[in-house]
């Protein structure tokens, strides 16, 4: 048991590592440094630097120095929490990111929370009743849940939502609450904002996850124990949730591995098309304005996110699940 | 038929034949198969499906709905007609409005004359599916509206549709060169070559993508020509794809390994190139054309969101996701709500891919 953590925790140390090498690269691949990009923003307000100040501005940032000295110096910075200023903004990073995060943190949670919350019962339901008419039904939404990319999902439901009921579904707070500090009546507006969100982001996933239940679930029911169980008078109930569902319910927790970056992805973009104020907004400006220090920490803070909850997800399946506990012992 | 004469044909038909029947037992797959192929005849036919030049702009033809053909006329007679527009401002809200002129009809001809093109990129010629009679389609045949800068929906969708699809299938090349390569290593040697590459295919699943691949895209310097920046973001979406491909070519791998028609081809001293292209390709060929066939619509969708977000394919590139971008803010939408078509043909490739994928994977193992 203890190797399968260290093993884990392991894992996840190469992989923030690794995250750190990509974010690093990307910080590095657009042609010019920070220097030119200062430089030119001086020259559009109407001062100008000469070559040598640049040069010196160069020396000082560390900038003429080799990539992988470069590297571990800005590594060293990030492990101090030093993220570095937004160049346009002219603020700290991290100010510049704030409660952003913290709103990515919880429309991803809870886009999986729902996930599970509707995979489930409609799972178990497609399985018993397989070949029914809502079986059908679910099985078609599904496949649109699949097909339909994110960010056409979220556009559609908002023009729907303006056609139809004449409602703006965008954004996370109204109006009034948008700039306003937190307080109690602020997280209940945002709790009202975040159901349709959610449902757009868990979509995709829960379709996925019904389809794995179901098939697991089929295979489970045609078990001789289930015959059994049935045999011997268990009532239908049961039958079914006491024994196969808990076999077939290994996916929920396996696949939240995946679940996670993919759900971290997708609230990025469907936070742009409903233009909601979590860093995903913020990363595609920052990457468009070439604001390279604030792209790159969110890139960071996102990867290290989800591997991270991927960690804490793995030592919780350990936990519950006896297999991993016991596969692990051997 | 009787049971043993259809036994007998079991027993002796080929390994394609077998697949072939068991796949064609999956109606949804096979129709989606007849889909797709429609989906590549358009993007090869792309030109000649189109019947106004995909960049020919026009202010004065900005936003015009879609129009409908009127396919009989007045004594009741088919004939297919369409009207030009007239357009009006209004003077209160300098939004213009169009209205058929019932006084210039045109016939709606079959291989009419349009613009010029290369067929193929190879045959210069002006004919195309759909005409009007006085070849001049730009003034009268709207099938699906006109964008903000007047140019024709329908006819940006086919070019749009040539391009998305190829960067699927360029794509998917890539990721299935790098999947097979690195799958087939791990899954022959085996050992710490196979763990590193396990371990390398773990930690890039486990990074949420879209960040990665925005700030890769990000990366593609403005001043590049629409084929580098084609290129370039084709490579992105296939660095990440082939991780998938390259579980399936492993798993493939390692339990061919096992079989007993591989240890004879060993025991009769054939050479490694030999059993693995002669004996194990063969075997699992059908399982990489499935796995294929499931991965193109994750690069689709990878390629049109890039897009769609401005970090992918920019104009004067036509593809899903740039059309799609015009439809991107709720004002849009209210005002040209048929921007959305673009949507239509998107979901349904990538339906039609998944549905075949899964036929295919079905059938991959016609013994089972």
């Amino acid at each position: 048991m203890v190797a399968y953590i260290l093993r884990r925790l392991g894992l996840a140390v190469i992989t923030i590592w690794a995250i750190t090498v990509v974010t690093f690269i990307i910080l590095q691949l657009p042609p010019g440094d920070f220097v030119d990009a200062y430089v030119s923003q001086a020259a559009a307000m109407g001062t100008s630097i000469s070559a040598a100040e640049a040069e010196a501005l160069r020396h000082a940032y560390g900038l003429d120095q080799p990539l992988i000295v470069q590297y571990f110096k800005w590594l060293w910075h990030i492990v101090q929490g030093d993220f570095g200023q937004s160049f346009e903004y002219g603020r700290p990073v991290t100010e510049v990111i704030g409660d952003r995060l913290w709103l990515t943190i919880v429309l991803s949670l809870g886009a999986i929370v729902v996930t599970w919350g509707l995979a489930l019962p409609i799972g178990i339901y497609s399985a018993v009743r397989q070949y029914s008419i809502g079986d059908y039904i679910f099985t078609f939404i599904g496949f649109i849940g699949l097909a339909l990319p994110n960010f056409l999902l979220a556009l559609i439901i908002m023009y729907l939502g303006l056609r139809l009921f004449n409602v703006s579904v965008g954004g996370l707070f109204s109006s009034d609450f948008a700039l306003a500090p937190w307080s109690l009546a602020k997280v209940w507006d945002l709790t009202k904002h975040l159901p349709v969100p959610m449902l757009i982001l868990a979509l995709a996933g829960t379709a996925q996850l019904v389809r794995i239940m179901r098939a697991n679930l089929l295979d489970e029911l045609r078990r001789p124990y289930v015959v059994t169980a049935r045999a011997r008078g268990l009532p239908e109930r049961q039958v079914v949730m006491k024994y196969p569902v808990r076999a077939a319910l290994n996916p929920f927790a396996s696949t939240i591995g995946y679940l996670l970056p993919y759900t971290v992805s997708g609230s990025v973009i469907i936070s742009v098309v409903l233009s909601l104020p979590t860093v995903g907004p913020l990363l595609l400006h920052s990457l468009l304005s070439q604001d390279e220090l604030l792209s790159s920490t969110i890139i960071l803070m996102l990867g290290i996110l989800t591997v991270v909850g991927t960690l804490i997800s793995d030592l919780l399946l350990m936990w519950i699940d006896p297999r991993i506990r016991l596969g692990a012992l051997k | 038929m009787s049971a043993t004469t259809a036994e007998n044909r079991v027993a002796v038909a080929t390994q394609r034949q077998l697949i072939w029947w068991r796949f064609r037992k999956h109606k949804l797959a096979l129709i989606s198969g007849v889909i797709v192929a429609l989906f590549y005849f358009v993007s090869l036919f792309a030109d000649t499906i189109a019947y106004t030049e995909p960049f020919d702009s026009q202010a004065s033809r900005s936003y015009i709905p879609p129009q409908p053909i009127h396919w009989f006329d007045a004594n009741g007679h088919f004939h297919p007609t369409v009207y030009a527009l007239k357009g009006k401002r209004d003077l209160r809200t300098f939004k213009l409005t169009y209205a058929p002129d019932a006084s210039e009809p045109r016939d709606v001809v079959l291989f009419g004359r349009g613009y010029e093109y290369r067929l193929f990129g190879l045959f210069p010629t002006n004919i195309h599916l759909l005409g009007v009679s006085n070849g001049k389609p730009q003034d009268a045949l709207f099938l699906l509206g006109t964008d903000q800068l007047g140019r024709d929906v329908f006819s940006r969708l086919m070019l749009a549709t040539r391009t998305s699809l190829s960067i699927g299938l360029v794509g998917v090349v890539m990721s299935l060169v790098l999947g097979v390569l690195l799958g087939g290593i791990s899954g022959l040697y085996g050992g710490l070559v196979d763990v590193v590459i396990q371990r390398v295919i773990e930690i890039l699943r486990s990074i949420p993508t879209i960040p990665l691949w925005l700030g890769l895209a990000a990366a593609v310097p403005a001043s590049w020509t629409p084929q580098q920046v084609y290129f370039s973001i084709t490579l992105i979406i296939s660095l990440i794809g082939w991780t998938e491909l390259a579980r399936v070519v492993r798993g493939r791998f390692l339990a061919l390994r096992e079989e007993d028609f591989i240890t004879a081809a060993e025991l009769c001293g054939a050479s490694r190139m030999r059993i693995i292209f002669k004996h194990m390709v063969p075997s699992f060929l059908s399982h990489i054309i499935a796995a294929v066939s499931l991965a193109l619509p994750a690069m689709i969708i990878s390629e049109t969101t890039l897009s769609f977000l401005g970090l992918g394919l920019r104009p004067p590139a036509i593809s899903w996701g740039v059309m799609l971008q015009d439809a991107q803010n709720l004002e849009t939408l209210a005002l040209a709500p048929w921007l959305l078509f673009a949507a239509v043909p998107v979901i349904v490739v990538i339906l039609a891919f998944n549905f075949l994928g899964d036929g295919l994977r079905d059938a991959a193992d016609p013994y089972g």
